[in-house]
């Protein structure tokens, strides 16, 4: 098959990725909105049954397994995602359409590496496809370890924005690579960023959920009954989230940590200097420093958790600025968009 | 209540801890992120000098406030150095006692079985038929290889402490020192190191001396003396743009590749070397490598008699993606007054719209429609006079026009010589011809000289495995304790987690499925279900 055949098969597969994720994003919205909590919702988390004052944890406390109670820091709350159980036929659909949407984007990428002959991540077009694969497959082998279908949401509807917007503006032909590229290197350092990028763009969206079950959480303990029910209430409890966003980020941080180290060494042998403080540089160290205070916090006492968590957001926030303002605005080295 | 005075070496106390606190730390890294970013929004003299002459000029109020602020230094300014110096002092104080608390740990046994352990964490329960001290001896069996044991005569009847994961606080160690590694190599590079840059045409060559390199800047402790005395020579430079159409691309740089032939010492034996971006020259104490190109005319001119009194390869310095070039020729030694032509090259010459280069184009009528030298023409406007009034340093790439005088043609306009490879133009009054003989490239090369880059590599390498190990591996204790019940033994199995350890549960069941398998039919867990997973 000639190379332009091959490009060409590559946007279709594209397409036909986001159709497939596009139906999972319904599904996926269908199941939230059928997933109503339980009649009596499980002791989600110690602090909302010492919060919720001894009214509140008799009226929940039905669940939970005995042996839990007197336990002072240790014991896990029982699984509050058993509450999802209920509309799982919809969720095994979003699933499902989730593993064929990347599997297609895989396949879209491959396609267009195949037709240039290449590593396919050299302008922003392709880094793009590239995050949503690796986010996409993040968030498919977590799900496979533990249910993350509450999570569907929030993971398919921003990757789906954003091919749209690769597919619209920053869309560009697939061609050779510029000499500054020409090296092996560009199969090891961007590859290893774009798969930083996904942990961390899954680790964002697990924040954004446990911020939302915080503050539910928090409403509930301060108005007992009175809160009402809550789709949020069928979610993990903002302990469990907050321990899924640690372990991703855990994950995430010596990886970026790695591209940083093989983007210098690629520096140094490309333009003769491993570090020039040129504004991709700069704002990988500010994404680097921002998750190091993100590490640092959860291992200091006295900074509150919901605070760590909000330095995370800001690493996410410069990750963002980085792939977008800082290849747009900034002039640097690294200018490798191909957006004219 | 009377507080008690702090003398000198209180606040001294005071002020360290106070620094060396984790609090301070993580103050520290988030201002150090935050101070970064001004350097990537304004223009850096480090980087790019013309750039923050560019900008003071356009703003000439705020830049010089923002100059005051040191925001076109930022990463060599007071305030960044004050954070991240601040930061390096304040790692340092935490992590030698932390080294030597680690140290300690060492040397120091497991802790005890607290009287308590399932008050402390997971935990889960078997029942038996095998006596406690039994089940101590498999226990300490299966442990021994995973786990630092407490010693037997250390601990109660039927019990059994361990501890594994020292690596973690090993490895969050090493990231630290490795922190301060890098950091140290950064500086250290910057004392001794230097780079110098200049421009060869095809044909040329250079040696490794400061007076070669067109511009050369190195740390404070570099004299630039005595430089390894190597010589590159330029054979030949070959060139590739983007030709497909289709490709949405075309004009894209796609191969520079120059042939050398270098000599490590002026009398070492010659050796043929590729050089190409991503492929610098090696050399025993620096490499040089390929940054630009660009064109370089061969322009020669002669007098009313025909004597050459110019010829040679004058580059001409790219200003956009298709190569339109600008350039000068300065030929003090012309007759009767000195010459100078001043104009542009265009490799893939074009009529433009009269938009073409930047403001002030002396030719704006002209452009180049490809970077390839597919249809090359050379523009040149001719002045006379004194080329150098002053003497200031001048560009040699541009006319300093002060004390000369344009040359008019026969019609009375400004001279203008559109010349191609070959073509030879003749100079009204006496003044001689210029020829544009062939056309030629140029390279441009940065031979740099870092000797701790190694160093800072290395050292990243082993920030990156403290890291790993610190974040990956867990510290763990896991307590058993065998009370006899009937004929055989209740066993507790609890766990304690130094910090965020969520699989610690699923750990503590695999340990007791393997002590089940140690011991005689009929064990079993009772429960609790220590994991956390649903």
């Amino acid at each position: 098959m000639i190379p332009a055949q091959l490009a060409q098969l590559s946007t279709q597969a594209l397409y036909a990725s986001m159709a497939a994720l596009a139906c999972a994003m319904v599904a996926f919205a269908v199941q939230l909105a059928r997933l109503t909590p339980r009649e009596q919702t499980p002791a989600t988390s110690e602090r909302v049954l010492v919060g919720a004052g001894a009214s509140a944890a008799g009226a929940d406390g039905g669940d939970t397994r005995p042996g839990d109670a007197p336990s002072v820091g240790g014991a896990e709350p029982v699984g509050a995602s058993s509450g999802a159980r209920a509309p799982r036929r919809g969720g095994n659909l979003a699933m499902s359409l989730t593993w064929l949407g990347a599997l297609l984007l895989l396949a879209s990428a491959v396609l267009r590496g195949l037709a240039v002959m290449r590593v396919p991540v050299a302008n922003l077009y392709e880094f793009a496809v590239a995050g949503c694969i690796t986010t996409l497959f993040t968030y498919l082998i977590v799900s496979l370890r533990r249910p993350m279908r509450w999570l569907g949401l929030l993971v398919v509807l921003p990757v789906l924005s954003v091919l749209g917007v690769a597919l619209v503006s920053w869309y560009v032909p697939a061609a050779e690579l510029a000499p500054a590229l020409d090296s092996y290197w560009i199969a090891i350092h961007v590859p290893i960023a774009i798969i930083s990028i996904g942990i961390f763009t899954v680790a964002f969206a697990v924040l954004v959920a446990q911020m939302l079950v915080t503050r539910r959480e928090h409403i509930r303990a301060i108005q007992g009954e009175a809160a009402g029910r809550s789709r949020l209430d069928a979610w993990p409890d903002s302990d469990r989230l907050d321990r899924i966003a640690y372990s991703l980020h855990v994950v995430a941080m010596p990886l970026w940590t790695f591209t940083i180290i093989a983007g210098a060494i690629w520096g140094q042998k490309a333009w003769g200097t491993y570090w020039s403080w040129d504004p991709k540089e700069v704002w990988s160290f500010v994404i680097w420093a921002l998750y190091a205070a993100y590490l640092h916090a959860r291992a200091t006492s006295g900074w509150k958790r919901n605070r760590a968590n909000l330095i995370a957001v800001a690493g996410y926030v410069a990750i963002l600025l980085n792939v977008t303002v800082v290849n747009f605005f900034f002039s640097g080295l690294h200018t490798y968009t191909g957006v004219q | 209540m009377a507080q008690p005075r702090l003398g000198p070496a209180g606040w001294a106390r005071f002020l360290w801890r106070q620094l060396t606190s984790m609090r301070t730390a993580l103050l520290l890294l988030l201002l150090v992120a935050i101070a970064a970013i001004p350097g990537s929004v304004f223009p850096q003299r480090a980087i790019d000098l013309g750039a923050v002459d560019r900008y003071l000029d356009a703003h000439p109020t705020g830049g010089r406030i923002l100059d005051a602020l040191q925001m076109f230094d930022v990463y060599t300014s007071v305030w960044f150095s004050a954070i991240y110096l601040l930061l390096v002092v304040s790692l340092v104080g935490c992590i030698i006692p932390r080294t030597m608390t680690f140290w300690r740990q060492l040397a120091a046994p497991p802790p005890a079985v607290p009287r308590r352990p399932e008050r402390i964490g997971p935990h889960l329960t078997l029942t038996t038929g095998a006596t406690p001290e039994e089940v101590v001896a498999q226990a300490r069996a299966l442990m021994k290889r995973r786990y630092r044991l407490r010693r037997e005569d250390d601990t109660g009847p039927g019990e059994v402490a361990a501890e594994r994961g020292y690596l973690r606080e090993a490895g969050n160690i090493l990231f630290h020192y490795g922190v301060v590694a890098v950091i140290v190599a950064l500086a250290a590079g910057y004392l001794v190191g230097w780079k110098g840059d200049r421009i060869v045409s095809v044909g040329e060559g250079f040696a490794n001396t400061r007076s070669s390199y067109f511009t050369f800047s190195g740390g404070p402790l570099v004299d630039g003396k005595d430089l390894q005395p190597f010589l590159v020579h330029l054979d030949d430079l070959a060139v590739r743009f983007e030709q497909n159409v289709d490709s949405g691309q075309v004009g894209a740089p796609r191969e520079f590749k120059a042939t050398t032939t270098v000599r490590d010492t002026p009398g070492a034996p010659p050796r043929r070397e590729v050089l190409e971006v991503n492929h610098p020259l090696q050399f025993d104490d620096a490499e040089v490598y390929l940054l630009a190109n660009g064109y370089s005319p061969v322009v020669t001119v002669r007098d009313a008699s025909g004597k050459v009194v110019y010829s040679q390869p004058t580059p001409f310095l790219p200003q956009d993606a298709n190569y339109r070039s600008t350039g000068a020729v300065k030929v003090p030694a012309a007759l009767p007054k000195s010459l100078g032509l001043s104009g542009v090259f265009l490799p893939t010459a074009v009529m433009s719209d009269g938009k073409a280069g930047q403001d002030g184009d002396e030719f704006p009528d002209v452009d180049s429609a490809f970077p390839d030298a597919k249809a090359p023409v050379l523009v040149l406007s001719v002045y006379e006079g004194n080329l150098f009034p002053d003497a200031a340093p001048q560009s040699v790439y541009a006319l300093r026009t002060t004390a000369l005088t344009q040359v008019k043609g026969v019609d009375g306009k400004p001279l203008r010589l559109m010349l191609r490879p070959g073509d030879r133009a003749t100079l009204p009054g006496g003044r001689g011809t210029v020829e544009f003989e062939r056309l030629d490239r140029w390279v441009g090369i940065s031979t740099r000289y870092d000797p701790v880059k190694d160093a800072a590599m290395w050292s990243s390498i082993l920030m990156l495995i403290g890291l790993i190990a610190s974040l990956l591996i867990k510290r763990r204790r896991v307590f058993i304790r065998a009370t006899p019940q009937g004929d055989g033994s209740r066993v507790l199995v609890a766990g304690l987690a130094q910090r965020e350890d969520a699989a610690l549960g699923m750990h503590l069941r695999d340990l007791a499925s393997d002590l089940v398998e140690r011991l005689p039919a009929g064990t079993k867990i009772d429960g609790p279900d220590p994991t956390e997973e649903s």
